[in-house]
């Protein structure tokens, strides 16, 4: 026995120690996400640095982008970004609305399986395909039936007739807009089912017991039960088409113009960024490019860090009542 | 007609809209993958898997650009993977509760839907400046950090699936806790971790824009990691938007084969992790 006692020492202070050592890797790692985080901060600061050094805060408010003479404005990527998500988050919040009440309420159990994975797989299909199919499938079928209509139609109207004028292109701030409501369809579909699915059964039951429909439990129930997750969703998918670059760079035309008509092309902050980048020259056009990087960033970063709070409020209010 | 007919048509036309929406959802995606069927097999032959990507107006392969992905792809998970295991080991075991851990996992999580374009840039600054030129390190590492948030979230949640009176019992024989995360725990956890694995290599396989000015592209062979290196994404971006046929067609054949992989490994990663019995949620 006492032969074997220096052995097993040595052998506990081996594993002491390499528990030491791993414990520090974990460490290490988890704040390794916080340092790149900070890197990305700072090289995004640094890099337009001389930009804004320059124009100041008229950079967001200035429309002109001219690699000749030298002069930047964020306004019209700016422009692009915003209104192309917007029009995302009209046709998508609805869709997504209808396919989770779908799957939550009235879809056979059979069914949801294989219907979730369908919707799902739309997330897993790379933006790139998106971007190829929205310019040589969607791009054509709006510009001869769908985009002439419109402009036929809802061009002569006063206010709205203003966003259905002029040429169609096919490609523009419209076609983008739809591109993105497919991407960030299955996002905001998953968070409005999971949250759903947490309504408590209780409330629906007692509604039920009031003689309400199947909807008015939808609608005056579960949605009021669950909006904090809904707007979480809504904002997730809001953070994903901000950002979304190559399937916009497909199809907003890439045009640094502010046009009324959603028919226009234009371009948004990421599809600046992905076609000018590599093939910019001058010291003040690749800083403006991280300039509109930053936005960006902010942008999203405020966007979806807001959304991830409400989510995580919601969860860990789930858990105490468990 | 009244109140409660209301109510019961109204019901009626609600619950026929959210069908229809379902089908919407459903349509597009049947829409796209026909699409890439149908133009992309008119278009796959032998010569996309044996010729590098040929110049305007002459015929060739994709093979330059599908080695190029699958090196820096490969690459990439090696960065991102130990790293992201590591992290979420901490955010799982030893940070439980810990302050920093909640910052870490809602960084993390932030990470998740940021756009990646962003993280090119930064790459961009780290490395391609400092070396002086693209490569497809740079490119590999840019897909590494957007791997990264994949694993620490899968990695996270497979482990606290794991009960803790596995630990517990390890713990009770005397087993240091690196001998029981390691020996009893990541065992236990085994496909739910591959499915993160699965899932990270879906997400970065069909990245795009973080390769634009990390790796670039190139339109010849190369097997050194210091130069710019072709890959799918930015050959079917440059070929798509090309006026060229052929290249188009290269394209799209290109954009047939990413698809098919990301689609499949994202299927296998499901079945993976409903062997384990708990569903993973892809890339969210």
């Amino acid at each position: 026995m006492n032969s074997q006692a220096p052995a097993l020492r040595a052998h506990l202070r081996r594993e002491a120690r390499t528990e030491e050592v791993f414990h520090l890797a974990t460490k290490a790692s988890a704040l390794l996400v916080l340092v790149l985080l900070a890197g990305v901060i700072v090289s995004l600061v640094y890099g337009s640095w001389p930009a804004l050094k320059v124009f100041k805060f008229g950079f967001i408010t200035g429309e002109k982008w001219n690699p000749v003479t030298d002069v930047y404005g964020a306004l019209t990527p700016l422009y692009g970004t915003v209104t192309t998500s917007i029009i995302a988050l009209l046709i998508a919040v609805p869709l997504s609305f209808g396919i989770a009440v779908f799957l939550t309420e009235t879809c056979p159990r059979w069914l949801r399986g294989p219907i979730s994975t369908g919707i799902e797989l739309l997330a897993s299909v790379p933006s790139i395909v998106y971007g190829i199919w929205g310019l040589f499938v969607l791009a054509p079928i709006l510009q001869h039936s769908i985009q002439p209509w419109l402009i036929d139609h809802l061009g002569p109207l006063p206010v709205v007739g203003a966003l259905f004028q002029g040429p169609p292109f096919g490609i523009g701030l419209l076609t983008a807009g739809l591109v993105l409501a497919i991407m960030i369809l299955p996002f905001i579909t998953s968070v409005m089912r999971e949250v759903f699915r947490m309504a408590p059964l209780s409330l629906k039951e007692a509604a039920y017991g009031l003689g309400a429909t199947q909807w008015n439990v939808v609608w005056d129930v579960v949605v009021p039960w669950s909006r904090a997750g809904v707007i979480g969703g809504i904002m997730l998918g809001l953070g994903r088409a901000l950002g979304e670059t190559m399937a916009v760079t497909f199809v907003i035309g890439n045009a640094h113009r502010i046009s009324a008509s959603l028919l226009a092309p234009s371009t948004t902050i990421s599809a600046a960024i992905a076609n000018e980048f590599a093939e910019a020259v001058g010291d003040l056009y690749t800083s403006s490019l991280f300039a509109l990087g930053l936005l960006l960033f902010v942008l999203t970063f405020v966007v979806i860090a807001a959304a991830r709070l409400l989510l995580m409020r919601l969860e860990r209010a789930a858990v105490r009542r468990v | 007609m009244n109140a409660l007919q209301r109510r019961r048509i109204f019901n009626v036309v609600a619950f026929t809209a959210s069908a229809l929406a379902t089908l919407i959802g459903l349509a597009i995606l049947c829409a796209i993958l026909f699409t890439l069927l149908t133009r992309g097999f008119s278009a796959l032959s032998g010569t996309v898997f044996t010729q590098m990507t040929p110049a305007p107006g002459s015929s060739g392969g994709l093979l330059n650009a599908i080695v190029g992905s699958l090196v820096m792809t490969g690459l990439g998970i090696l960065i991102g993977a130990p790293i992201g295991l590591l992290a979420g080991t901490y955010l799982a075991e030893y940070g439980r509760g810990t302050k920093l851990s909640t910052v870490v996992r809602f960084i993390n999580d932030v990470q998740l839907s940021a756009p990646s374009i962003i993280i090119g840039l930064f790459v961009y600054t780290l490395l391609v400046v400092r070396m002086g030129h693209f490569s497809a390190l740079a490119g590999a590492v840019a897909l590494g950090m957007i791997a990264l948030p994949v694993m620490v979230r899968t990695t996270e949640d497979m482990l606290n699936l794991v009960p803790k009176s596995m630990r517990d019992g390890s713990a009770g024989l005397g087993a240091q806790p690196w001998r029981t995360i390691t020996h009893i725990v990541y065992p236990a956890a085994r496909s739910g971790l591959l499915t993160g694995v699965l899932l990270a290599v879906a997400r970065i396989s069909g990245e795009t824009a973080p390769l634009l000015f990390t790796a670039l592209n190139n339109q010849f062979w190369n097997s050194n990691l210091n130069q710019p290196m072709a890959n799918l994404p930015v050959v079917i971006f440059q070929f798509a938007m090309s006026p060229y046929k052929d290249w188009q067609q290269l394209a799209w054949v290109g954009a047939l084969l990413i698809t098919g992989f990301v689609l499949a490994l994202s299927i296998i990663a499901r079945s993976v992790s409903s062997l384990f019995g708990q569903h993973a949620n892809p890339g969210e």
